[in-house]
């Protein structure tokens, strides 16, 4: 166990708070953004046979959560030992 | 051997498996009936969630559904799997650190409220019956298309069965039978959208067969070619507006995030960090079903088209006479679920061929060709109460896929069993989450708190066998609305528990009055929106004309407005009452952070 100097609950939460916000912004431009929004100007470029648009919508979203909870999780585990409170 | 002998020996082993192991991990303590014992691995708490969140409509539906939507299918897509995201950053790891057994346990206690917790198990139970009708129903269709049983008899075995592994197994029995129904529902969707993909694109990956060719064009340009020159919508440009897309695929996220059946599987890891890479797990062995699933509509639909129109394929005339398949020599699968109702043919103009097309385009020039071809009318559609409705019936695109790409008889049998374990696994999650909100948080968290530990197991025991007796009836006799209620229970869940679950662990200072103000406003706007929109479905009224809905954003999508209006007056309500006391500014705190985090106990 660490001393309790050692742990600085705001600083914790703030790096929390801080990597929560970047994974989200990731998550809502390859779906709402990409797939939604600018997906008109999107589908005028074309990956293989589909319309970018259309591909991050029904695919490349998809695909890209799956890559984003394991990135996010891996920095967590990172920032919950620099902070000292990962566990055992 | 004959398909329907095949079939019963393929569904049998798969239900005989789904016993063993029911037998095998049976429960003891409430701990195992309400956690499995919090010591699940991630990875296979990963497939228990795959199998627990796609449902009979995830197998059955959804690829039809994209097949007829084509860019409009995307909500479902996106929807049902960015909502792991939410839950991985926003939920799973702060709930499992909590550690407690039941949603609105979490609720009650944040809250410091006994009357939380009762609205969190309205909200709850609400959510979960509408969800299980529509699974129990699920099963007694496949029964009754593959084996030709009655649908009684299907809704009873399926109901026996999952009496059987909820009831004697609890959380601990409904992990390890997920897993197995898992791997069969992930066989029996693949294997055929793996020979599809290579019939029609040349590639094993349905998910890159989908973007291939097909001849010397793309793929999708010659679908949306297809479909256009049939007068329909391009397969890959939308007909919803925008707003409503962006609403209904953020309700669908955040109404998974906020489904109590997909968070308390989280309550079964060991600890945290597993929690947060389950979620990651979880979406990976969904992603295997819903990559494939918008190749299978496309590929079913092209195929559909193909096998009724001859110059589809050909790149010809689609209006020449001798294009349109005759009637008489339509292909067996079409004859064979032409009992079902799923489809149907009517020879308009009695000329003995089958014209399938868009009579409603908007392409005055398609309509006079038409016209000049002497079609009268779109002759292909399905069975509605013995008259003849001009829409092929979604689900014909997944249940009939094998049959219209000519797969051997096994393959068949496979997505019958596919699609009962898929709808058992749903519906066996849900069960447990009903019984208990009933057994832990009714009566031993506010009736009867003082009850033992062997009480309590049985009264979870009672209640979950009471919801399967509910649920059978719900799916025998449903109330008309099940179908579309179904998809509201989304809505729901995104308007009342999740912002509430949300604030209990982002904001400190969040308090009783805040939280119960905010789930019942979240629950009754989002209620009222949609049964005043859906009061044709519903309630046998006239129906409220589309153009008059609410920043013209559909009832699907509604949930998003009720979850703003949840967020806002949490916060009003939260600066007019007593703060949130100390003890609990303490508690959330400790939610934070990971250490410590024991596996999940009663109180």
């Amino acid at each position: 166990m660490s001393s309790p100097q050692s742990f600085d609950p705001k600083a914790y939460w703030r790096a929390t708070l801080k990597l929560l916000v970047t994974t989200l912004i990731i998550w809502f431009i390859v779906s709402f953004g990409a797939g939604i929004l600018f997906r008109d100007a999107l589908d005028s470029i074309h990956l293989g046979g589909y319309p970018l648009g259309f591909w991050f919508a029904q695919q490349g979203s998809i695909f890209i959560f799956v890559g984003l909870i394991f990135w996010y999780a891996k920095r967590m585990d990172k920032i919950d030992r620099e902070h000292d409170v990962h566990e055992d | 051997m004959d398909l329907k002998t095949l079939t019963f020996i393929v569904v049998g082993l798969s239900f005989a498996l789904y016993i063993g192991i029911a037998i095998w991990a049976r429960a003891g303590t409430t701990k195992e009936f309400y956690v499995a014992g919090g010591g699940v691995h991630p990875i296979v708490n990963g497939m228990a969630t795959g199998a627990d969140w796609m449902s009979a409509a995830s197998f059955i539906s959804m690829a039809g559904l994209i097949a007829f939507l084509g860019y409009g299918g995307s909500v479902y897509l996106m929807g049902w799997t960015g909502g792991y995201v939410l839950l991985a950053v926003l939920l799973a790891p702060y709930l499992r650190k909590f550690g407690k057994f039941t949603v609105p346990q979490f609720i009650g206690d944040r809250y410091y409220s006994q009357t939380a917790r009762i609205v969190a198990v309205i909200c709850l139970i609400f959510i979960s019956f509408t969800y299980v009708a529509g699974q129990m129903r699920g099963v007694g269709i496949v029964f009754s298309r593959f084996l030709e049983v009655e649908i009684t008899t299907g809704l009873i075995i399926g109901m026996g069965l999952v009496f059987f592994y909820a009831v004697l197994g609890g959380m601990k029995g409904i992990t390890y039978t997920q897993v197995a129904q898992y791997i069969v529902l992930i066989f029996a969707y693949t294997i055929p959208a793996v020979f599809i993909s290579l019939q029609i694109a040349g590639n094993p990956f349905p998910q890159l067969g989908l973007g291939g060719h097909t001849g010397d064009m793309y793929f999708l340009d010659k679908l949306n070619q297809t479909v256009t020159d049939l007068g329909f919508a391009a397969y890959t440009s939308g007909n919803k507006s925008m707003i409503d897309v962006f609403c209904i695929t953020l309700a669908l996220m955040a109404g998974t995030a906020g489904l109590p059946h997909v968070i308390v599987r989280f309550f079964t890891v060991p600890k945290v960090h597993d929690a947060r890479l389950s979620a990651g797990w979880a979406l990976v062995f969904i992603a295997l079903l819903y990559t494939a699933a918008p190749a299978v509509g496309a590929m079913a639909r092209y195929n559909l088209h193909a096998t009724v129109n001859s110059a589809v394929a050909t790149g010809g005339d689609v209006f020449a006479p001798e294009a349109s398949i005759q009637g008489e020599s339509r292909p067996e699968w079409m004859k064979r679920w032409e009992k079902t109702g799923l489809i149907k043919w009517e020879d308009k103009n009695g000329d003995g061929r089958i014209q399938y097309y868009n009579e409603k385009s908007k392409d005055e020039a398609f309509l006079a060709k038409a016209e000049a071809a002497g079609w009268k009318g779109n002759e292909l559609g399905s069975d509605k109460k013995g008259k003849f409705d001009g829409t092929v019936d979604r689900d014909i695109m997944v249940l009939a896929n094998p049959e219209i790409a000519g797969l051997p008889n096994w393959v068949i049998a496979l997505i019958a069993a596919g699609g009962i374990a898929a709808a058992l696994s749903t519906a066996a999650g849900l069960l447990l989450v009903i019984s208990s909100s009933i057994s832990h948080d009714l009566l031993k968290g506010v009736f009867t708190k003082n009850i033992s530990e062997k009480g309590e197991l049985l009264a979870g025991r009672i209640a979950a066998a009471v919801a399967v007796g509910i649920a059978g009836y719900l799916g025998y006799n449903p109330p008309g609305f099940v179908a579309q209620v179904v998809a509201f229970a989304f809505g729901l869940a995104c308007a009342s528990l999740f912002p509430t679950i949300v604030l209990g662990i982002f904001s400190k200072k969040m308090n009783r009055g805040g939280a119960i103000a905010g789930m019942l406003t979240g629950l009754i706007f989002t209620m009222t929106y949609i049964v005043y929109f859906k009061r044709d479905v519903l309630l046998g009224m006239d129906k409220v004309p589309d153009s008059e809905w609410l920043f013209g954003i559909s009832p699907e999508g509604i949930g998003v407005i009720g979850m703003l209006l949840n967020f806002a007056i949490s916060f009003i309500v939260m600066k007019m009452t007593a703060p949130c006391p100390d003890h609990i500014q303490h508690l959330v705190e400790d939610i934070r952070y990971p250490r410590g985090a024991g596996t999940a106990q009663s109180h």
